[in-house]
């Protein structure tokens, strides 16, 4: 029965369907590799009735003769920014201890209409702020990758979707709920040698998840194949009229349109993401990439993306002030932790807020408010919004002359914990996947091979707006060709 | 520009952040550290280019005016830190 967590959700849906196991089994075995992972602290709350319950329901259905929902008896890790109704809600947030939604967000009632269970929330950085799980309430998440040098020092998953990511790559989840304002999806995949996509901006409904950067925060699904991504995501996706920049179009058929066929596409290669300090072996594995796709019938082009130094410091401005204003609702009064302070609402106010964020928000809270007081809101906030407005433009020029843009993922392989101390240095690991997010686009990163000490590393795919389809075609080329078989070793 | 420690004390006190001055000390180098980097976007020239605030276009939807929502202050109330006569208690305000 071990087998059935080394099975693809592809796999999992035939096999429900053909009864060669029972979603039952499917949820027992899940909720065991999950009780037995506790050291990689990748779930803050596991939910194995949740999973029996929904694996019950499909095996009834089956039973019945029922035509079953697409993800009928699949359990899921849910990203602990999600509100779950009655579940543990806290995006990784001392601030949000104990608090439990009384209502689901969009994204995971879509994924329970489709009939999946939910095996328990993971780990993240707070307020999906990090790139390292580092600051998360909850301790840090540890990777199941090792460095091959014996050490066995503990490595990060990436964040903010770290225990997400974990997830996934250790086997205790077929399949996982990420967020991406700036990264958080695919700088973790890159990092666990997995697959997570980014959709277009608005495709996820934002309504029921904890906002950090409101024009940036979209939702996307991280799972072990490009294939298992586009099935996450046609249940997540939809329009929703409780989130006012949801887009209101179709779910297109991504799964059933899958085709590794690239004759007459052009991919983009961006001259300026060839940076002297990325390891030799990560441009070398982006050549690799490019071979793949022309492999695949595609056409290299080369690409300019000519603000590409700017789109960093664009969104440590833009992301930051979204944040202290989303932030400023943790306030002791109607959710959360309180501490009274020394007695007027203010004290309250600050005392609790003080207690509740750990560091890296606070600093986060602090830009933002900085950049968006009287007498600099021009000189940083409207700058950077017109900064991104040129980024925006670029990608939509490249896009005149490419199909889709290959670039690495992040600019390293994992790192052990507690060696990024600075944040500045924390915030390049996004240099390669911010773009993007500004810009509002597609990306996806799909494992490429693994580095000179045995961790993982990515590809990064960017598609035009609404353009998933070709993201995850050139994704499911570079998966048939890179043969990334690799697992971690079990040591948890 | 570069932050001192008085105007970090005052941007904490916007953000409703108690700090000690420890805190602030320690704050100081690490914004300035920041701002200083983010200030390079003082050489792109953006005479002319719209602030960006929507990134994919689309059309402000209208709803009809009703009420869809609502009767459930047992709900709304069941995370409060403190709630009384079905209201949430502050500590006082007006004296």
């Amino acid at each position: 029965m071990s087998e059935i967590t080394a099975l693809t959700i592809a796999e999992l849906q035939a096999g429900i369907r053909s009864g060669e196991f029972s979603a039952r089994e499917i949820a027992e075995s899940y909720n065991a590799a999950v009780a037995a992972a506790r050291a990689l602290n990748a779930y803050t709350v596991e939910t194995p009735k949740d999973a029996l319950a929904c694996a019950e329901a499909a095996d009834k259905a089956r039973a019945a003769g029922e035509e079953l929902a697409p993800l009928a008896g699949i359990p899921l890790g849910i990203k602990d920014l999600f509100a779950t109704r009655g579940v543990d809600t806290t995006a990784g947030s001392r601030i949000l201890k104990d608090f439990r939604p009384p209502y689901e967000s969009t994204v995971t009632a879509n994924l329970r209409k489709a009939g999946a269970g939910m095996l328990g929330k993971l780990n993240m950085d707070e307020f999906a702020m990090g790139s390292s799980n580092e600051t998360s309430a909850y301790g840090p998440v540890i990777s199941p990758w090792r460095r091959k040098d014996g050490s066995n020092a503990a490595i990060t998953p990436g964040g903010s979707s770290g225990g997400s990511a974990a997830a996934v790559a250790a086997s205790i989840a077929p399949g996982v709920t990420g967020t991406d304002t700036g990264g958080s999806i695919r700088q973790p995949a890159a990092f666990t040698g997995i697959t997570g996509i980014k959709p277009t901006y608005g495709r996820c409904s934002r309504w029921g998840i904890v906002s950090f950067a409101s024009s940036l925060d979209q939702a996307g699904p991280m799972a072990r194949t490009v294939r298992d991504c586009a099935i996450l995501m046609e249940a997540m996706a939809g329009f929703d009229p409780k989130d006012s920049t949801s887009l209101d179009l179709p779910v297109p058929n991504w799964e059933a349109r899958l085709s590794s066929d690239l004759k007459g596409k052009k991919v983009g290669v961006p001259k300026e993401y060839r940076i002297d300090s990325v390891p030799a072996e990560i441009n070398a594995l982006w050549d690799r990439g490019l071979e793949w796709l022309r492999d695949a019938g595609a056409e290299p082009v080369e690409i300019s993306l000519p603000h590409t130094k700017y789109a960093l410091p664009t969104y440590y401005i833009i992301a930051p002030a979204e944040a202290s204003s989303n932030l400023a609702r943790y306030d002791g009064v109607r959710y959360g932790l309180r501490v009274e302070g020394e007695g007027s609402l203010n004290q309250m106010y600050a005392a609790t807020r003080a207690a509740g964020f750990g560091a890296e928000v606070k600093r986060r809270i602090m830009i933002g408010t900085y950049v968006l007081s009287a007498g600099f809101y021009d000189a940083y906030f409207t700058k950077a919004q017109r900064v991104r407005a040129l980024i925006k433009q670029d990608f939509a020029r490249a896009f005149e002359q490419c199909d889709v843009i290959l670039t690495p993922t992040a600019p390293s392989a994992a790192f052990g914990i507690g060696e990024t101390t600075d944040p500045l240095a924390m915030y390049l690991n996004d240099v390669f996947a911010v773009p993007a997010s500004l810009a509002g686009l597609p990306a996806m990163s799909v494992p490429g091979g693994l580095d000179g000490q045995g961790l993982p590393l990515g590809l990064h795919l960017i598609g035009n707006e609404l353009d998933e389809q070709t993201v995850l075609n050139a994704g499911l080329a570079i998966e048939e060709r890179a043969g990334f078989t690799a697992r971690p070793e079990k040591w948890w | 520009m570069s932050v001192t420690a008085d105007q970090v004390r005052h941007i904490a006190n916007l953000a409703r952040l108690a700090m000690s001055e420890e805190e602030i000390e320690r704050l100081v180098p690490e914004l300035n550290n920041i701002l200083g980097w983010v200030e390079q976007l003082g050489e792109v020239n953006t005479d002319g280019v719209e602030p960006l605030a929507t990134v994919v276009e689309q059309k402000l939807r209208l709803r009809e005016d009703k009420v869809t929502d609502g009767d459930c202050r047992d709900e709304v109330l069941a995370n409060a830190p403190v709630a009384e006569h079905g209201f949430f208690a502050v500590p006082k305000v007006i004296e």
